[in-house]
């Protein structure tokens, strides 16, 4: 599952950020990408539309980066996945 | 202290009769309308405006910058970048530290607004983009301005309706005078087209069908425009000290309020504004050569001012020159006074007074010299320029020739 957020993760920040998808990868940090806070909301709200979560508040300050974003996503959508079945 | 003359170095402006202060002022002494058919927005009742035609906002911002600004603000930088460059203004730390930026507008981001909540109501989706709250705030254009230029002295928005930047313009001109401030960027812009606030007006049955035509004979109301014009206003010893290109002088502002009705306007609150100007400056009614009117084109407001300006200047009415270039860049309500101060310090400047364009022959209970349609030679040494917003809050400045 992880296989296929990634690159997704990916997408959407390079699209927020107006950088080219191939300058972020999988172990990039935000501050590396030059992310500041606002930038990270914004990818939040792109993140939730993508996948279609709602990223609670406590999960944002646990993100340093790429990795804490799949991670995140990932928990969410298995968590979407058990209130579904 | 001794109060400090306040020149005007710079202008800037972004609007739909000209993207830049030479090309707009060639639009107005022509007497070139921008009002057409609106772009945008068919099957609504509403079918002219003055549109800023081929934007082309991609080539003054980034990216970033484009997700960040709403269209009020980016044609408030683009004025702001334009006026700093024609003032060639020297920026030292110190007068980073000096300097302000004072703008007005009446509706903040609107069409961020229409767009975000459209989402929410039409779309039913919750997630309302977050970028939303900082596009849409009044004062966005002002911040972006003062970061664009490491502005960190007093900044502020005024959004008193149509007479927004007239506000604006008069409070960085006192700042500067009083010395609170070493150097002004002041003015106003306004985004209109969008189409909740577009439904609005056609609500209030304000707006012509056809187009506007102040002080006119079968004149049917205004025509929304949008745009922006910013001015550098500095003390004018520090400007001819360093040589600068001295445009026009700001020599006073008055202000009232109506205290009278939420759309009509009041003569008394308009002719004592424009007393309060004349006051400021020092000046008496027979020192004005030009009256910029706020001639909107509305039945009610020509008449009201024209009453206002006979009260006031009497028998001296005969040889002022009045004209409304709302006519041509439309009413870019909370820019309008910017738009038409940047016209005014030109008409002084070069001697011209810009038209009244769209107009089919006089009204007579607006007996005015509106110069129709053809713009006129003109000596005077002094000039106003009037706003009376809807509310009844007036703001009113007066100029002199450099």
């Amino acid at each position: 599952m992880q296989e296929d957020i990634t690159p997704r993760v990916i997408r959407v920040i390079a699209a927020t950020q107006h950088i080219p998808a191939e300058t972020i990868s999988a172990a990039s940090s935000f501050e590396e990408l030059k992310i500041d806070s606002l930038d990270g909301i914004n990818i939040v709200f792109a993140l939730e539309n993508e996948f279609d979560v709602n990223i609670p508040d406590d999960d944002l300050k646990a993100i340093r980066g790429v990795p804490e974003v799949v991670e995140g996503i990932t928990k969410l959508l298995r968590q979407k996945a058990e209130q579904a079945g | 202290m001794t109060a400090r003359r306040v020149a005007v170095t710079g202008i800037g402006v972004f609007s739909a009769c000209g993207k830049d202060t030479a090309g707009f002022w060639e639009s107005l002494r022509e007497g070139r309308s921008a009002i057409g058919p609106l772009d945008g927005f068919a099957g609504f009742r509403i079918t002219t405006g003055a549109q800023i035609r081929d934007v082309a906002v991609e080539a003054h911002f980034s990216p970033k910058e484009l997700d960040l600004y709403d269209r009020f603000t980016q044609y408030g930088l683009i004025a702001a970048r334009e006026a700093v460059r024609n003032a060639s203004v020297e920026w030292t730390q110190e007068l980073r530290t000096m300097g302000g930026v004072v703008t007005g507008s009446c509706l903040g981001g609107k069409p961020t607004e229409d767009a975000s909540f459209r989402q929410l109501y039409a779309a039913g989706n919750p997630r309302v983009p977050p970028m939303t709250i900082p596009k849409i705030m009044a004062n966005a254009a002002a911040s972006a301005i003062t970061m664009e230029f490491g502005l960190t002295g007093p900044s502020f928005t005024f959004s008193t309706a149509c007479s927004s930047a007239s506000h604006a313009i008069a409070h960085a001109f006192w700042m500067v005078r009083q010395g609170m401030l070493e150097v002004a960027i002041a003015g106003g812009s306004e985004a209109p087209f969008s189409a909740g606030h577009l439904r609005a007006w056609e609500a209030l049955r304000v707006v012509a069908p056809d187009t506007c035509r102040p002080f006119s004979r079968d004149r049917k109301g205004m025509a929304l425009g949008e745009g922006a014009a910013m001015l550098v206003l500095e003390p004018m010893d520090h400007a001819r000290s360093r040589g600068a290109l001295i445009l026009g002088e700001v020599v006073g502002a008055g202000m009232s309020a109506d205290a009278h009705h939420i759309t009509q306007p009041s003569p008394e609150g308009a002719a004592r504004a424009m007393m309060l100007a004349m006051r400021d400056a020092g000046i008496g009614a027979g020192q004005i050569g030009y009256i910029n009117a706020h001639g909107t084109g509305t039945t009610v407001n020509d008449v009201t001012e024209s009453k206002a300006i006979r009260s006031l200047f009497g028998s001296h009415t005969g040889s002022l020159l009045v004209s409304s270039t709302k006519s041509m860049h439309g009413h870019a309500l909370g820019a309008a006074g910017a738009l038409e101060a940047a016209a005014t310090v030109m008409a002084l400047r070069d001697g011209v007074v810009p038209p009244t364009a769209n107009h089919l022959g006089p009204d007579p209970n607006c007996d005015l010299d509106v110069c129709p349609n053809s713009a006129r030679a003109c000596a005077a040494e002094y000039a106003l320029s009037n706003s009376f917003a809807f509310g009844g809050l007036n703001a009113v400045l007066a100029f002199r020739k450099a």
